[in-house]
């Protein structure tokens, strides 16, 4: 097996319990820690407890007792949902055999395969997989930190942010501004910050129609961009103001006290400012040593990073080559991730890795549209193979339909997550 | 308990009633309305189970009784709980399949039109003995048109590797089987799996996620596919 041979090379101190293999197996049933509960850390963990059948101890490490989706949050904003029909909880995992620790992962050392626990003591592993999302740049937009987010909120990690901006959202005055602060590639859900822009401007349609949506953004393109700029003009005729890059959306800073944005040195008096700063991996990514830069390098045949073959890293804070950063592609790294630890510590079968993604966007009631693409391990990068996106000019059942589909998969990939 | 279960029949047959007791509607224009139903049930001579149950002498069936066919927990509780089909309860089934049991695997959004189900029931009845006085009618076509390789038809799937590919499945489609609007794929007979996803691969079924996902499927993946899933434990 390739990952012993990489065990032997990679852990000296490990050296004398290799050659006495098989090793994991002397030392009683193999331990993988799961550090993260979201898209790619529950599912990793589901599945691992589902088809080991008791072969392996799993732990995952989640410090929130609920988890809100960041899919569909977006929703939530524009009343299509409400905020308890993205919360979850980890009962489903529990159930499944998956041991549920409520606690932040703080350190992980790599010699004594040990993770450390904000509440005191440390849980040992001999695979651990990291899959701690996103966090913050800080110094990424001027003006803005963590303490500026109840003023100018992020609503990009779900729950009491996303309630924050919907009722910073229904106190606009009439003929408010919103703004929103977009952030540059690579990052969380490349069509979130635009389905976002839909749903505010849906939301506004019916409550405050005279109201206005700027958005600085430092890209050139975005995701889907003709499918939302088509049903912007469609729905929302002379509400969305899109700066993009060529005209200075990248050259932004707020001013939270006195609720101000200047774009490209024009100062705005706003009423609403959703700032979405630039990302890197979750912090226990970077505490762990894995990660490059702002993201973690990861081998896409098994997400094992490529600083430790024994720390695997799933969704958004790899770094693994075309698939975007999506709850879907976590999902989908994950099951890859989870078949080949499960083969390293059992023995079992190991498959080759085929990962897919899917992402849904809803622009207004009923328009649906969608982006998707197929993705295979090659010995540099996951690779795209094929993929589709929807047209414009699709008729309205198509789009319909769409949307329907977008609500199945919602509770298709929560269930496959946590069960 | 006993009346959450009968209230939902009898509301129901107050319901519709009025709409198809009397009226037979026209079978001939139900046969055209049953293309919807043919990819999955057949009716007629020789008709068999396939994704669904096959529909002759359904008139005055308990619902989920026929022992050969493994319905979902939802079906046999209604059918445990009362539920017959006739005229009345057909048409409020085939109205909105999932408001009557919420947890069948029928992946069929309903038929909106009262005439489409009137038209439909009236030919449906003419494969039932009873009610008598039917009118007669031909027995339907083949449910599955295809031009599939019979080789490909004979490849014996590998289960275990069908339960690895699955994973990339359930991220949409249940594992139970359960259809909040993508289609149940559970429990399917396996030539209907097999020529259902060939079909998407080959871009004879319109849906791009579907086409997508089955296009680098080869036949081995998809045969074991339709192994896993034609036996999946409910």
């Amino acid at each position: 097996m390739t990952l012993n041979r990489r065990q032997f090379i990679g852990t000296s101190a490990a050296m004398a319990a290799v050659l006495s293999a098989p090793m994991v197996k002397a030392q009683g049933t193999p331990r993988v820690v799961v550090v993260g509960g979201g898209a790619g850390g529950a599912t990793a963990a589901r599945y691992l407890a589902k088809d080991s059948k008791g072969a392996i101890d799993v732990t995952l490490i989640e410090p929130t007792r609920k988890y809100y989706t960041c899919f569909f949050s977006n929703l939530y904003l524009g009343g299509f949902k409400e905020i308890e029909d993205i919360g979850h909880t980890y009962g489903g995992l529990a159930a499944g055999g998956v041991n549920v620790v409520h606690d932040w992962a703080i350190g992980v050392d790599r010699d004594a395969k040990t993770v450390a626990l904000a509440g005191g003591g440390s849980v040992p592993y001999d695979k651990l997989i990291l899959s701690p999302g996103i966090d913050f740049v800080e110094g990424a937009v001027e003006g803005w930190g963590l303490s500026a987010q109840n003023a100018m909120p992020h609503a990009y990690k779900a729950g009491s942010q996303s309630e924050l901006l919907k009722a910073q959202l229904a106190a606009m005055p009439e003929g408010g501004v919103f703004a929103m602060v977009a952030p540059p590639n690579p990052f969380r859900c490349p069509p979130g910050p635009y389905e976002r822009v839909s749903m505010v401007a849906h939301f506004l349609k019916q409550n405050n129609p005279t109201a206005k949506i700027i958005v600085a953004d430092p890209k050139p393109k975005f995701s889907k961009m003709g499918l939302f700029q088509e049903g912007w003009a469609n729905h929302y005729e002379g509400m969305v103001d899109w700066i993009g890059e060529d005209f200075g959306g990248g050259n932004v800073s707020v001013d939270p006290g006195g609720m101000t944005v200047t774009i490209d040195g024009e100062e705005t008096k706003v009423d609403v400012c959703n700032v979405i700063p630039a990302m890197k991996a979750g912090r226990i990514a970077e505490l762990a040593g894995v990660t490059d830069g702002n993201w973690a390098p990861v081998n896409a045949a098994d997400m094992s990073t490529k600083a430790d073959a024994d720390i695997y890293v799933l969704g958004d804070a790899s770094s693994q080559g075309d698939m975007p950063k999506s709850g879907f592609s976590a999902n989908s790294q994950a099951k890859v991730c989870a078949n080949a630890v499960r083969g390293a510590l059992t023995g079992s079968k190991v498959f080759p890795a085929k990962f897919s993604n899917t992402c849904w966007s809803l622009i207004a009631p009923n328009d649906g549209v969608k982006v998707g693409a197929t993705y295979e391990a090659t010995p540099e990068k996951i690779a795209k193979v094929d993929g589709f996106i929807s047209k414009t000019g699709e008729s309205a059942d198509l789009r319909k339909a769409t949307y329907e589909e977008s609500e199945g998969w919602y509770t298709g990939i929560t269930t496959d997550m946590l069960g | 308990m006993r009346l959450t279960k009968i209230l939902p029949v009898l509301a129901l047959s107050l319901f519709c009633t009025g709409a198809a007791a009397d009226d037979f509607g026209d079978p001939v224009a139900g046969e055209a309305v049953f293309k919807k139903c043919k990819s999955c049930h057949m009716v007629g001579e020789g008709a068999k189970h396939r994704i669904g149950p096959h529909l002759n002498g359904i008139f005055g069936r308990q619902a989920g009784t026929h022992e050969n066919f493994r319905y979902s927990k939802a079906l046999v509780r209604a059918g445990t709980g009362g539920l017959e089909w006739h005229a009345d309860t057909l048409d409020a089934f085939l109205e909105k399949p999932r408001a009557l049991a919420s947890g069948t695997r029928m992946s069929f959004s309903g038929l909106r039109k009262p005439e489409d189900r009137l038209n439909l029931i009236a030919y449906l009845r003419a494969f039932s003995d009873d009610p008598a006085n039917i009118p007669e009618a031909d027995p339907t076509a083949t449910p599955t048109d295809h031009d599939l390789d019979p080789a490909i038809l004979s490849l014996k799937g590998d289960p275990e590797y069908g339960e690895y590919l699955s994973s990339e499945c359930t991220t949409c489609h249940q594992a139970d089987g359960a259809d909040d609007g993508i289609p149940s794929i559970v429990l399917w007979p396996e030539e209907d799996f097999v020529v259902a996803m060939h079909a998407y691969k080959n871009k004879k079924r319109a849906h791009p996620v579907m086409q997508m996902m089955a296009g680098r499927l080869n036949a081995e993946e998809i045969a074991a596919l339709a192994a896993y899933f034609a036996a999946l434990e409910q």
